[in-house]
């Protein structure tokens, strides 16, 4: 079998479904290239992204699947998940021969991917809801997250359309990125982050006043707006797992 | 500002608003305008839930809770002893501004107890509002009370800042509102709404003919009902909310159970258990009406006024109804397959698009995501196999409940006794 190699980017991926399109290989199976659990008898290729190459690909898919084929394969790319490259190929080369349809819910792979988009779909949602600002000392609207899937490049349009007017920051621990609207245009940007950002204790030293106050009504709010006799922690839990709770103000212990 | 005094109030006038069912933040469409702060044109969000499992989306509090009605449903009424308070519009304003800021919020819901009279109340509400959009330029969601007997005039100013109006009709009776709150009439509150009705569609025909006319209150209107209260039949509440989509173009109708608040003998006593499942059958039906086209009569009649605890509203029409099926799924319109217990809104939108490229099976149908638990019994697809056994709606009912695992079952045992030894006020 053959493995592509690329560099976990989206265009790098494009750049692989380009060369499966000149190589034909019998089998093939694309892998981002931090992976090494690969067999000795596989022949094993690095693609490099080509952004030229990236763009007819993404042109020709628009043409023949049209916008919601296109949005669809980004967002079950930025999932992230083992094997996404390879269910995604397998679709586009039905997508290119037979123009098999993204609403074609009996196809195998269809159901595959909307599955993944749907929760690509919900992580993005739940970013959206539940980024928590706090004033930094030099006047920036600052966050940490760490979403499941890959989803500051969805949500960066709903925070500069929201939070015209402030400067912002969202942060994401574990990809090490971020996304900084500096009240014109978002940029990604890699920051070197203290590693006490998030300690209470520490706040002080990084976040106004105003901030903790602010922080401090809001958990108050939380708490009085709750009523005690409909108590329902399943439904709680569900609406608000527990790897999220770090992040909220409300749910951390005050 | 004095965070230690705002935090009091806050706790007072929030614990006091949490009441009011409403949280929705969607169906408006006002974008952010001028590199402003804030924008209600996407979809709502949910920023967090509290420990009953319910959304956080707006900013709920009451301007105050000094109140001069004496309704006996409510915490607030006159004669209840608790703490009051009150804000100052400027205190709204700020909380908002800087809740919104942290995203923390969507917007602000402002309601407010009546004090000296509805329109010096109306008043202060509109005057929140305002300063909002007009000084801070905020374009973030706005859902304001409308309080009853509230002048014309101040409606329609209300309508121009805020993005949902509504008033609570509280009591799905007009003999129940009589008990429990003498001083209300049903007029009073239908006054303000039937005022914003008339705007809203006044001010959407002259939109289409000048752009610039401004938008009135974009997401509508809503009300709230609260159930058990009152010994209230499930057809009467229903065909209440029915009378109100109808009639007043509701965007929405809430069901609260009510929370017994007094010791008042009019109402049930304090500790009687919340009425959540009914609650939510109430929300299936009204999902019913809303989404699937059903008519409130198909699902409540005089031989059958209450909502079946144990099954939802759908499987049960689909009981009384079996003469109806088996449908063909490769073959029948929307609007039949809309009406196939275990079969949603967004799984027929699938079926029909998936059916377009072949003849769909079992296969096909579990991967689209239907409840095959309850659909298998009510459908036939491209597959020879499916159920033939003629049988009664009775046995079919418990076959069902048999494969399926309710978050409910628990409650079925005592919600039901519950019901059944709750005599009906006489009134």
């Amino acid at each position: 079998m053959a493995i592509y190699r690329y560099d976990s980017t989206f265009e790098g991926f494009l750049s692989c479904v380009f060369e499966y399109y000149e190589q034909k290989p019998a089998s093939l199976s694309i892998v981002p290239n931090h992976h090494n659990a690969l067999s000795i008898f596989d022949t094993k290729e690095t693609i490099i992204t080509d952004p030229i190459k990236a763009e007819r690909v993404w042109k020709g898919l628009k043409q023949t699947g049209g916008a919601k084929t296109t949005t669809a394969i980004y967002r079950a790319f930025l999932s992230e998940k083992e094997g996404i490259e390879n269910t995604l190929l397998s679709y586009i080369i039905k997508l290119f021969k037979h123009q098999t349809s993204i609403e074609d819910y009996t196809d195998f792979d269809v159901v595959q991917i909307r599955k993944t988009v749907k929760m690509v779909g919900r992580e993005k949602h739940r970013m959206d809801a539940f980024v928590r600002f706090r004033e930094t000392k030099d006047g920036i609207y600052f966050a940490t997250v760490a979403p499941d899937f890959n989803v500051l490049p969805l949500i960066s349009t709903h925070f500069k359309k929201r939070y015209a007017d402030q400067k912002w920051l969202i942060y994401d621990l574990n990809r090490k990125y971020g996304i900084y609207y500096d009240l014109y245009t978002v940029e990604t940007i890699e920051l070197a982050l203290a590693s006490d950002i998030n300690t209470p204790s520490k706040a002080t030293i990084y976040f106004t006043e105003e901030e903790l106050q602010y922080e401090a009504l809001w958990q108050n709010y939380f708490k009085s707006t709750n009523i005690a006799s409909r108590k329902n922690m399943r439904l709680h839990l569900q609406h608000v797992p527990k790897r999220y709770w770090k992040y909220l103000s409300e749910k951390r212990p005050s | 500002m004095n965070f230690d005094r705002i935090k009091e109030k806050l706790n007072i006038l929030a614990d006091a608003a949490k009441y009011d069912v409403s949280c929705s933040s969607s169906g408006s469409k006002r974008a952010n305008k001028n590199k402003g702060l804030g924008d209600s044109s996407g979809m709502g969000i949910c920023h967090s839930y509290t420990e009953d499992g319910r959304c956080v989306s707006l900013l709920k509090i009451l301007l105050t809770n000094h109140c001069i009605f004496d309704c006996a449903y409510c915490v607030t009424r006159k004669s209840n002893d608790i703490k009051r308070a009150a804000f100052k519009v400027q205190e709204v304003v700020d909380l908002t501004i800087n809740f919104y800021r942290r995203n923390y919020i969507e917007g602000l819901f402002l309601s407010s107890g009546i004090f000296k009279s509805p329109d010096y109340t109306m008043e202060r509400l509109v005057a929140v509002a305002k300063k909002l959009r007009e000084e801070e330029n905020f374009n973030g969601y706005i859902h304001l009370k409308s309080i009853p007997g509230a002048s014309d005039e101040l409606m329609r100013e209300a309508g121009l800042y805020a993005d949902r109006l509504s008033v609570n009709i509280e009591i799905p009776t007009v003999s129940g509102l009589k008990l429990l709150a003498p001083d209300k009439k049903r007029e009073d509150f239908i006054k303000p709404m039937l005022k914003v009705k008339n705007e809203i569609i006044q001010y959407k025909s002259e939109k289409k003919i000048i752009k610039s006319t401004p938008v009135y209150a974009p997401a509508g209107q809503s009300t709230q009902m609260i159930i058990g209260a009152t010994g209230e039949t499930d057809a009467q509440i229903m065909y209440t909310s029915a009378h109100f989509y109808k009639n007043f173009h509701m965007k929405r109708v809430y069901y609260s159970g009510y929370i017994p608040i007094s010791y008042d003998d009019r109402l049930p006593s304090i500790g009687t258990e919340v009425p959540m499942l009914r609650e939510n059958r109430l929300y299936q039906a009204d999902w019913l009406l809303r989404f699937y086209g059903f008519d409130v009569k198909e699902l409540l009649t005089k031989e059958h006024p209450n909502l079946d605890a144990d099954i939802d509203p759908k499987l049960s029409w689909a009981l009384r109804n079996l003469d109806k099926f088996p449908v063909n799924i490769n073959k029948a319109s929307k609007h039949v397959l809309a009406r196939i217990p275990g079969v949603g809104m967004r799984s027929v939108h699938k079926i029909i698009h998936a059916r377009k490229y072949r003849n769909l099976n079992w296969e096909h149908l579990k991967n689209i995501g239907i409840a095959m638990n309850r659909a298998k019994y009510f459908i036939t697809c491209d597959s020879k196999d499916f159920e033939t056994k003629d049988r009664t709606p009775g046995q079919l009912k418990s076959l069902i409940m048999q494969e399926s695992a309710s978050k409910f079952r628990k409650a079925y045992s005592n919600q039901l006794n519950l019901f059944d030894t709750q005599t009906p006020l006489v009134i």
